[in-house]
């Protein structure tokens, strides 16, 4: 098992340097001077050739290359232009709001779609259950975005239940700004439950076709001591790897259900980044978001090791 | 040759029009397919023309679908905006695929280079789509061509690691080894025995990539970061609705539908095609 860990972690590492490595690539992707971009056309010849130098675009490309790795492995992501902070200063600021968002959300989905997802695999084939499927895979369909400004208007400004938009004033008490995140979580949650829910009824159902499921209802259990003690934890292996996968889809659905509801967070900030072409900060959220869903993944396959005594590496 | 059944199998279209959902699907999708390809003839006005007086006119009277802010008519941005999503969809589906199976391929049948271009993958795949989107478009720009070369980046990784789990387990097949033995060239066993016994998955995995994709840019133009804002497309008409949602929420709600019907049925038809051509994956999920 040790041998598994270490190969696991090495095999981390080399990943985490191709993140790197992408980050790096991606921002000499651009047509042209990354410096000239980031400036936009007003500026002078001079002002681009001081951001060349401060950016280390002047040198060649292997020092530049070099000189990125070293730095971020330091922990140093560069300096946004915007801000002119660091880039991990900037994105720590934003960081609340979007990983309680994120929480928040992953919690609405598992709440909502693990009961439904046992109670459908357990009745099979009928209309519960091809409504659950149905509505899974609508609700995988519909643009969260679009969800989100339709519940907003509709529970928000109509019915006046939630805070229409933002994060509370600069004041505002912690419970205040949690307050702000149950609707953008729930239109959030509602898209990633449908995920959840179709692995969920899948691996139950794999389970619940078992003969030692068939042992333990001749032994004459009770139902419900079956299928939570029995099938439930054998089923738990394929639902915990999709909530290690969800997290792609959590970050990639707070970009855009901050923009709806005008939460100051990290999708935000990277849409901002955009337009304002602060190229660092795109990179550096890049390599955080990606360094973090691989540890999470990681963490997950090590969760495998508690949750069943079977798996062995 | 050694492929199993195929997309050339006649019974295909028979087996996939056996499920209802599906049927519907495939009907419902053909319909929108049908409408985005003949929007130059059937729209009612041009996508472009602005008139003042019909600013904001609700649906149902003389514009059918109503009319947006610069008093241009909702059903024929639609039909236009149709055209430009499914292209996006599509184009991406289709580049995302073709240089999936080439790496995955390569991947899967020499070993040297499956730890490094694994390795390649797992680094692309964990950066979120729609951010990795974000980031390629903001440093490419924001062309429908680069919508597309950008989402076709970020799916590219999904068909190559099926490619290349496929490939693993076939490459070790008798009729591979026979194969071989006679003297066939690697080339020509990829490309003779490799390749159609790989068409089934790939398949059903593009088709959920176009789903994809359309959700994906419709994401990217609602955030502003997506084609040029004069382009319509179903997203950068949410976006554009979002500022009069309060006076005018049809602006948002039928561009939303429409996506959601094309991406739903496209979901339903991958579906139905995973559980046609292979039986052996037609699992509950």
């Amino acid at each position: 098992m040790r041998n598994y860990i270490l190969k696991r972690l090495f095999g981390m590492v080399v990943v985490v340097f191709l993140v790197l490595t992408i980050a790096f690539v991606l921002v000499r992707l651009a047509p042209g001077d990354p410096a000239a971009l980031m400036l936009g056309p007003d500026a002078t010849p001079a002002d681009t050739a001081a951001l060349r130098a401060r950016l280390g675009l002047d040198q060649p490309i292997l020092i530049q290359y070099v000189t990125f790795i070293g730095h971020a492995l330091r922990g140093d992501l560069g300096r946004s232009l915007f801000f002119n902070e660091p880039v991990l200063s900037v994105l720590a600021h934003r960081a609340e709001p979007t990983a309680f968002l994120a929480l928040f959300s992953l919690l609405f989905s598992v709440a909502i779609a693990v009961p439904i997802g046992i109670f459908v695999a357990y009745r099979r084939g009928t209309v519960a259950d091809q409504t659950a499927v149905s509505g899974a895979m609508l609700a995988a369909s519909v643009p969260s975005f679009w969800t989100g400004l339709i519940l907003q208007r509709w529970l928000a400004t109509d019915l006046g239940w939630f805070p229409a938009s933002g994060y509370g004033g600069p004041d505002a008490s912690f419970l205040d700004r949690m307050g702000y995140l149950i609707l953008p979580s729930f239109v959030l949650g509602i898209v990633n439950s449908a995920l959840i829910l179709r692995f969920c009824r899948a691996s139950m159902l794999d389970v619940l076709g078992e003969d030692y499921i068939r042992t333990a209802r001749s032994k004459g259990m009770s139902e419900s001591r079956v299928v939570l003690r029995h099938a439930l934890k054998n089923a738990a292996i394929p639902i915990v790897t999709v909530i290690g996968l969800t997290f792609a889809l959590l970050v990639s659905g707070a970009v855009v259900t901050e923009r709806v509801f005008n939460i100051p967070g990290m999708g935000n900030l990277v849409v901002g980044a955009v337009l304002r072409r602060d190229y660092p900060v795109i990179q550096g959220t890049l390599i955080v978001v990606a360094t973090l869903y691989i540890l999470i993944n990681l963490g997950v396959d090590l969760l495998y090791l508690l949750i069943d005594r079977r798996v062995r590496y | 040759m050694a492929a199993v059944s195929t997309a050339e199998d006649p019974g295909l279209l028979r087996s996939l029009a056996a499920r209802p959902a599906v049927l519907v699907a495939l009907i419902v999708f053909s319909i929108i397919l049908a409408c985005a390809i003949l929007a130059p003839w059937i729209a009612p006005a041009s996508p472009a023309r602005m008139s003042v007086r019909a600013r904001l006119s609700p649906p149902f009277g003389d514009y059918l679908l109503g009319a947006d802010a610069f008093g241009r008519d909702v059903l024929s941005r639609l039909l236009y905006a149709g055209r430009v999503s499914l292209l996006i969809g599509l184009g991406t589906a289709v580049i995302s695929t073709a240089v999936g199976i080439v790496i995955g391929l390569a991947a899967g049948f020499f070993r040297r280079l499956d730890a490094p271009l694994s390795r390649l993958i797992d680094a692309m795949m964990a950066f979120p789509d729609i951010l990795l989107a974000i980031a390629l478009v903001a440093v490419l720009g924001g062309s429908i061509a680069n919508v597309v070369l950008a989402l076709s980046i970020v799916y590219t990784p999904r068909i190559a690691r099926i490619v290349r789990a496929a490939t693993l387990v076939i490459r070790e097949l008798p009729f591979v080894e026979a194969a071989r033995a006679l003297g066939s060239s690697n080339l020509s066993i990829m490309a003779w025995h490799v390749l159609p016994n790989i068409v089934s998955p790939v398949t059903v995995q593009a088709t959920f990539i176009f789903a994809y994709a359309m959700l994906a840019e419709a994401g990217l133009s609602f955030l502003g970061v997506g084609v040029d804002p004069s382009i319509p497309t179903w997203g950068t008409m949410i976006n554009e609705g979002r500022q009069y949602i309060d006076q005018a929420l049809y602006l948002i709600l039928f561009p939303g539908i429409a996506i959601s019907f094309a991406v739903l049925s496209l979901q339903l038809i991958g579906d139905g095609l995973r559980d046609a051509l292979d039986p052996r994956l037609a699992k509950d999920v």
